[in-house]
């Protein structure tokens, strides 16, 4: 679990984890911490990344969740220092601790966030050591190439193979991703693919340089249910047999729940509660992880209507004092919730984090209460 | 549409339908028990041209290919299948926004049905048959719900201009009483009457969702095709727009065809199910049927592949078999390289879509192995 929350740095990436049951965890692979990420706009300053703070450790897939706006794409964009005027990284550390070669020592961790835009250890990782899938397909691939094309240049960059060995490669993972045909779909542009195919194009590009750490923007929502299980498949294979670790977005919690073994869950620019996926998803404690779980349409049974949060996501400029949720929070308590500063994420268990200060108040009676009242 | 339609219940089926049936007269029923629409063989082929200047036909895709059955006034009906299945094509095709190779499209016109311009048979009109003029005056009463909420709002139209302008070139209503009813619309759809000035861009996902639904409602349909309205939604807003057009249903009689790839949403919201791999309906069946007894081997698949939120139900991931390519379909059983159950049979015989049991329709040589 990407444990330490917010405070401790990182010391000895292969410290035993105290209390918990394994004798040794996974080092971290990455660690971002106090990420402030800013939008200059005419309206003002928008703070779409305020405070998040995460580990991501070698081998284990962690999942960022939470409702559509809430800073999930800002936040993996800077990973890969992608962040375009009028926005900058205002504050925060993001740290990357490479896989040492086999037996050799730790190598020092280098911080992304720090890096100036020319540095070329940047351009070393992206596509890399760190490559990401894009949620907009369209973004990542040129009009004016073949998908091979681009696929050859992502692996000649970065690896030492001739064209043709590197043309076999963009086969096989072509094939990977469920291509039918790659050795023909190879010499295609992308407008003569279907959306779905070109989404695959893009993963194929992702995968095809055996990244350490592999961000995930929505890498399947616009495919359909047996291409999103194989490439789920696929990300699973890149973790058992690469090591790999994995940030995945996704706004489906049935692919969180089949391939995370992590949960960060983030409101209005901040993360709200984290947890293993399966402490987070059976037991959440944050409120508005519960809800949001409530709105899913497999959890409410037959034809009822489905629960949904009320009201909605307030705008970044006018933020809510005290806890932003507690609007839209059907625990929310008058003179508490609603002033002061934000929640800190606190540590309520080794592997769990809550930013609530009712956590540990609301009981299974408080929420089954809240389904009788109608919600819209 | 009539006053007594929409106090039809929005349960199952009453009748039966007859998608094996090509010929079957859509209008057999009585009263208000006879389906709202029938389709019957709907084919859409689309042209495969050879590269260069002179763009000579060299092939074609069959995108929708015999697609054959009864909508009841009120239903919902889940349309589903693979990526490049041919749902949008099918959805489309029905409403006229594309052109049909063949196929009959009878819809019920109630008491509209006195227009001597249309060809009517029984109180129903082909609309695979009718003329561009003549489709206009039945426009307004078949709507489409677009998947991307960004990019199917005009960015340079305001909400209202969004809204109200189906009203404008139907020339139905305009001035005040215009305003009062794109203020009615809004708020029905959850929006407020004061976002009418705004332009698209200065709204949420969800938020601009609700404008396309408020546009294709403003006319007061009576078929809606909603295409994947809610994929692009997290699920908060999603459950919202979902209650939205089942509430809606309820209010105004709305039947839907609701085309989508989340099983979770379509099991939740719709009757009955058509599952469609490679331009066909494979199979057709209420809701409960198709997810605890499904009767194709695609059908099956397909379900294997939901991913549960519980980490504690695993799936297959393990997919390997190919896509159909609807350009380049193999003799028989389209999904006969993929299936487990394929023999002989299946390399040859193109199965048809056959009654297996009451109300339910499975094309599959071997559907009676997989009770
Ligand atoms: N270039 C920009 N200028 C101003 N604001 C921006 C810009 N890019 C992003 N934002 C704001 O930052 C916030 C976070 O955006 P982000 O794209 O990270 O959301 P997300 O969580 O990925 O949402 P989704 O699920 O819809 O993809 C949003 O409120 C958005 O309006
Ligand atoms: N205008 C067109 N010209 C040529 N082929 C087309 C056209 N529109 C669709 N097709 C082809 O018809 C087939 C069915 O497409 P359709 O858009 O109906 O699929 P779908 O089931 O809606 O898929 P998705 O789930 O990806 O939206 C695809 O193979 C597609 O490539
Ligand atoms: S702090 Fe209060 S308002 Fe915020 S989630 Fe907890 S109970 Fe709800
Ligand atoms: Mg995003
Ligand atoms: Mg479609």
């Amino acid at each position: 679990m990407p444990l330490s929350l917010q405070s401790e740095p990182h010391s000895d990436p292969h410290a035993a984890l105290p209390g918990g049951g394994r004798p040794e965890r996974e080092p971290n692979a990455l660690e971002v911490e106090d990420l402030r990420v800013y939008f200059d706009t005419e309206e003002g300053e928008i703070r779409a990344v305020d405070g998040v703070s995460f580990h991501m450790r070698r081998g284990r897939i962690l999942a960022l969740v939470g409702e559509s706006g809430c800073g999930k794409s800002v936040t993996s964009y800077s990973i890969l220092r992608l962040i375009q005027s009028p926005g900058r990284i205002q504050g925060g550390s993001i740290r990357f601790y490479p896989k040492p070669a086999d037996g050799g020592a730790e190598t020092a961790p280098i911080d992304i966030a720090s890096l100036t835009e020319k540095d070329e250890r940047l351009f070393d990782l992206r596509g890399g050591k760190i490559s990401m899938i894009f949620q907009e397909p369209m973004t990542a691939l040129s009009p004016v190439h073949t998908v091979g094309n681009q696929i050859i240049e992502a692996i000649r960059l970065h690896q030492d193979l001739d064209k043709q060995q590197a043309r076999d490669k963009a086969v096989e993972m072509l094939g990977k991703v469920g291509i039918p045909g790659p050795e023909k779909r190879i010499d295609q542009y992308p407008f003569e693919m279907s959306g779905g195919m070109r989404q695959r194009v893009v993963i194929a590009m992702a995968l095809v340089c055996n990244p350490e750490i592999l961000i995930a923007d929505e890498p399947t929502t616009a495919l359909d249910v047996t291409i999103q299980a194989q490439i789920m498949g696929l990300i699973k294979r890149l973790q058992s047999e690469m090591n790999t670790s994995t940030l995945l977005i996704t706004h489906d919690l049935g692919v969180v729940g089949q391939l995370a073994d992590d949960v960060a869950v983030m409101y209005l620019g901040r993360i709200v509660e984290q947890g293993n996926v399966r402490e987070l998803m059976k037991n959440p404690r944050h409120p508005y992880t519960l809800m949001l779980l409530k709105s899913l349409p497999g959890m409410s049974a037959g034809k009822a209507r489905l629960s949904s949060i009320k009201g909605s996501v307030p705008s970044l400029r006018e933020l809510p004092a005290g806890c932003p949720f507690h609007p839209r929070c059907p625990f929310a308590v008058k003179g508490r919730c609603d002033v002061g500063d934000r929640p800190k994420l606190e540590k309520v268990s080794e592997t769990r984090g809550v930013a609530c200060i009712r956590w540990n108040e609301i009981t299974d009676g408080d929420i089954a209460a809240i389904d009788k009242e109608p919600t819209r | 549409m009539s006053p007594a339609d929409s106090t039809l219940p929005n349960g199952p089926l009453l009748k039966e339908p007859h998608p094996d049936t090509r010929s079957a007269d859509p209008a057999a029923g009585e009263g208000t028990l006879s389906p709202l629409l029938s389709v019957r063989g709907l084919c859409k082929y689309f042209p495969v041209k050879s590269k260069g200047l002179f763009q000579k036909q060299v092939g074609e895709v069959r995108a929708a290919d015999g697609i054959t059955f009864d909508l009841m006034p009120g239903e919902t009906l889940g349309l589903v299948g693979e990526s490049g299945c041919g749902k949008t094509t099918t959805g489309r095709t029905i409403l006229r926004a594309l052109e049909p190779t063949s196929g009959e499209v009878w819809f019920r016109l109630g008491e509209e049905g006195a227009d001597p311009r249309l060809p009517v048979k029984d109180g129903y009109v082909d609309l695979a048959k009718l003329s561009e003029d003549q489709l206009i005056p039945l426009r307004t009463r078949m709507q489409m719900i677009f998947q991307d909420p960004f990019s199917s709002l005009n960015p340079r139209m305001t909400v209202r201009d969004i809204v109200g302008e189906p009203m404008l070139i139907h020339k139905i209503c305009k001035g005040s009483e215009l305003e009062d009813r794109i203020s009615d619309m809004l708020t029905k759809v959850g929006l407020k009457p004061e976002h009418r000035t705004r332009y698209p861009h200065a709204f949420s996902g969800g938020q601009r969702q609700r404008i396309g639904i408020a546009r294709a409602l403003m006319m007061n349909p009576s078929l809606v095709v909603c295409d994947e309205a809610v994929s692009a939604l997290d699920v908060s807003v999603q459950a919202q727009v979902i209650n939205l057009l089942q509430d809606l249903q309820a209010e105004m009689g709305l039947t839907y065809i609701f085309i989508a790839h989340n099983l979770d949403v379509v099991r939740h919201i719709c009757d009955r199910i058509a599952v469609m791999y490679a331009g066909r309906i494979v199979e057709l069946a209420k809701t409960e049927d198709i997810f605890k007894h499904p009767q194709h081997p695609y059908t099956r698949l397909l379900l294997s592949a939901v991913p549960n939120p519980d980490p504690d139900t695993p799936m297959n991931m393990d997919f390997t078999g190919e896509v159909a390519d609807p350009g380049n379909l193999p003799q028989g059983c389209a999904f006969a390289p993929r299936c487990p159950l394929c023999t002989e049979i299946c390399k040859h015989d193109t199965p048809s879509l056959l009654n297996v049991s009451k109300d339910r329709y499975s094309a599959c040589h071997h559907s009676d192995q997989l009770f």
